[in-house]
């Protein structure tokens, strides 16, 4: 589904390297983990995927479901099948949440050919999805994010992947500022939405939230590169051993 | 002191090309007296320094001419009375009959007293009491030259908006108009005025919103393409009552709103808000005085311009608390969205405050648009240029949120999301 060679990108401003030739492929309906100590460059993983503007790519390819990504807007990623659950989802003052998320749905729809949702259809549907994920009526008519607790923002962002049905969802770490009810809400949604046709990149610091999503495979991470990729069993000798052991290893 | 030989030969031009109307002669001679010893405005008036004067004080030349593009916006939907102008002129055979409705209406140009004597005294009497302590000089030249618009005296609750639509059909035309509303205790009344009246404008309102009474104005300046306009809103408000005006500018060359406020009476409450949107010869000005006399009164200030392709945008805004003026809660924002670099937005946020007990408040900002915001709304697919646009309508959303009727709010955002 994706498919990461050779990745290296610097921050545009500063010329500095933060990823260092990052390879990573991931199969259809599988989930994959990234851990990884602060600064290791997971975040920029996750925004390069996306095509925020500030990054250079000076070398590799990234593909989604075989098509090449890189030269693409981020609108058009998202179109593609991309989804970047936001580690701090942004508050936009003045557009409400309903108008968000139809404007979202119906550009994707058009941008793929498809007819537009008729106002009735998409209400329909995002009531159905906001109940499941426990959002009420108020906060899908209040502006996008503002006012949002930490565990609403996140999960209006799992809402918003339940709608758009991407093929590929990164998660940048979806647990910070959860505390564990909603961590498990927030769990329960993605779970929900795992599918043998659809993929996800779970970026996270901690085990905890692999407890709930459980990844097939899971990597480490460190100054750009992954150091160490292996199974669920990776996750917990991070959580009892720290990354210190693993770091040391491959120094 | 007698006026520079300067201004007072500039005054003598623009005065040449008008005719004092036969009406209301007494307000009218005194208008002419005062103004020419206040002169026409000048760069070097504190309240001139960004806004150049001279297009509104030259004598109109071809040069100005702009015929009027069919104006895509109207309020049909809301079920409004009409009141029709056409180029300048009240057109009473097109205008819906008021029949039933609590109300008296009279055209200023009429000048028979038994049907409104009420007009005399009201007549020029707020404008001048918004002369101090800021000469408006375009406000007194219309008092004295006005050669028509409405007076109305509401004395209770209207049913429906009532909707001035002006039509333009001159290839020529500078026009100076005068309305006159009064308000009567407990009535109300929704007014919206849409349209293009002239190539150039200069259009005073005087409005007295008596006890326990509301007035809701939306103004559209969504036709202007090109054009110059000076508007006066002086409005005086009584204990209880409430003022909320509203101003959409999406054209325009020039374009001074100047709104006069005096709260006279405890509790009032007065909201003027205005969105515009411009871009090239777009220079668009904002001048807006509310006075605290009364205790307990609320007033808002929530000005939104959005500028591109070197628009200019002024706000110049000013809170005065009087001594005695207790439990005012002022309110003044004023923000610019500049879309490239070559826009630009001045603004003169002013409070000055001699009563100890209030709470006001002012700021104003500058800024383009945020990119984490439009970052999110692609990452999410939507468009760069549609995400723009809901951007600029989020950033206007406060000014509009400014309308009491959210059938008319919606109108507006309907109407923007189309032409942006």
């Amino acid at each position: 589904m994706l498919k990461i060679t050779n990745l290296k990108v610097e921050l545009e401003e500063e010329n500095k390297e933060i990823l260092k030739g990052i390879n990573l492929e991931i199969e259809s309906g599988s989930v994959h983990a990234i851990m990884g100590p602060n600064g290791s460059g997971k975040s920029t993983l996750s925004y390069v995927l996306s095509g925020k503007k500030g990054y250079k790519v000076t070398n590799g390819e990234v593909e989604l479901a075989g098509e090449p990504i890189l030269e693409l807007e981020p609108e058009e990623r998202a179109a593609s099948g991309l989804f970047l659950a936001f580690q701090y989802p942004v508050e936009i003052p003045g557009v409400g949440n309903m108008t968000f998320l139809r404007t979202a749905m119906n550009s994707q729809r058009k941008f793929r050919g498809e007819t537009e949702l008729s106002a009735a259809d998409f209400l329909k549907l995002v009531r159905e999805k906001a109940k499941e994920l426990k959002i009420d009526s108020e906060m899908l008519k209040r502006p996008v994010n503002v006012g949002f607790s930490g565990g609403e923002k996140k999960r209006n962002e799992i809402l918003q992947m339940a709608l758009l049905e991407p093929k590929m969802c990164v998660l940048d770490e979806t647990d910070s500022g959860l505390d564990v009810d909603a961590m498990k809400l927030v769990a329960d949604g993605v779970n929900a939405l795992r599918d043998k046709g659809r993929s996800f990149l779970v970026i996270t610091h901690y085990q905890r939230l692999l407890d709930h999503i459980k990844p097939d495979f899971v990597h480490i991470m460190a100054d750009g590169r992954i150091i160490k990729s292996g199974g669920p069993e990776l996750a917990l000798q991070v959580e009892n051993n720290g990354y210190s052991d693993l770091l040391a290893e491959v120094q | 002191m007698p006026l520079s030989q300067k201004l007072s030969d500039d005054l003598n031009q623009r005065i040449s090309s008008l005719k004092l109307p036969k009406n209301n002669t007494k307000k009218r001679c005194e208008a002419l007296k005062r103004i020419k010893v206040m002169g026409l405005p000048s760069r070097r008036d504190e309240y001139w320094k960004y806004t150049n004067p001279s297009l509104f004080n030259d004598l109109f030349s071809d040069k100005n001419v702009v015929i009027a593009s069919d104006d895509k916006l109207n309020f049909d939907s809301i079920g409004c009375f009409k009141l029709i102008f056409t180029d300048g002129v009240f057109d009473q055979e097109s205008s819906d009959s008021l029949e039933g409705e609590e109300l008296e209406l009279v055209r200023i140009s009429d000048s028979s007293e038994d049907k409104a004597n009420w007009l005399e005294d009201f007549y020029g009497s707020l404008e001048e009491a918004g002369q101090n302590p800021v000469d408006r000089p375009l406000a007194k030249l219309n008092t004295a030259f006005a050669t028509d618009g409405l007076a109305l005296r509401v004395t209770g609750k209207i049913t429906k908006p009532i909707n001035i639509v002006y039509n333009e059909t001159s290839y020529r035309s500078d026009v100076n108009l005068h309305h006159c509303i009064k308000l009567e205790q407990g009535s109300s009344l929704t007014l919206i005025e849409s349209g293009s009246v002239s190539s150039r404008l200069n259009k005073v309102t005087e409005l007295e919103v008596a006890q326990d009474s509301s007035f809701h104005h939306v103004c559209a300046q969504t036709n202007n393409v090109d054009k110059i306009v000076s508007t006066h809103l002086f409005a005086r408000l009584w204990e209880n009552s409430v003022l909320k005006s509203f101003t959409l500018t999406t054209s325009g060359a020039l374009t001074r709103n100047e709104h006069v406020v005096e709260l006279k009476g405890n509790n009032g409450i007065s909201h003027l808000a205005a969105a515009c949107i411009g871009e090239g010869r777009f220079h668009h000005d904002d001048t807006v005085f509310v006075t605290h006399e009364g205790t307990h009164c609320e007033s808002r200030q929530v000005f939104k311009k959005v500028l591109k392709k070197g628009a200019f945008g002024i706000f110049q805004g000013k809170i005065l608390v009087k001594p005695g003026a207790q439990k005012t809660d002022g309110y003044q924002i004023s923000q610019s969205l500049l879309l490239d670099d070559d826009s630009q937005f001045l603004a003169k946020p002013e409070l000055e405050i001699y009563a100890d007990d209030v709470v006001c408040s002012h700021g104003s900002t500058s800024g383009a648009i945020d990119e984490e915001g439009l970052f999110y709304l692609r990452a999410r697919g939507v468009p760069e240029n549609t995400a723009k646009d809901l951007l600029i309508l989020a950033f206007l959303a406060e000014a509009l949120a400014e309308i009491e009727d959210t059938k008319i709010s919606e109108l507006l955002l309907t109407y923007l999301e189309r032409s942006l």
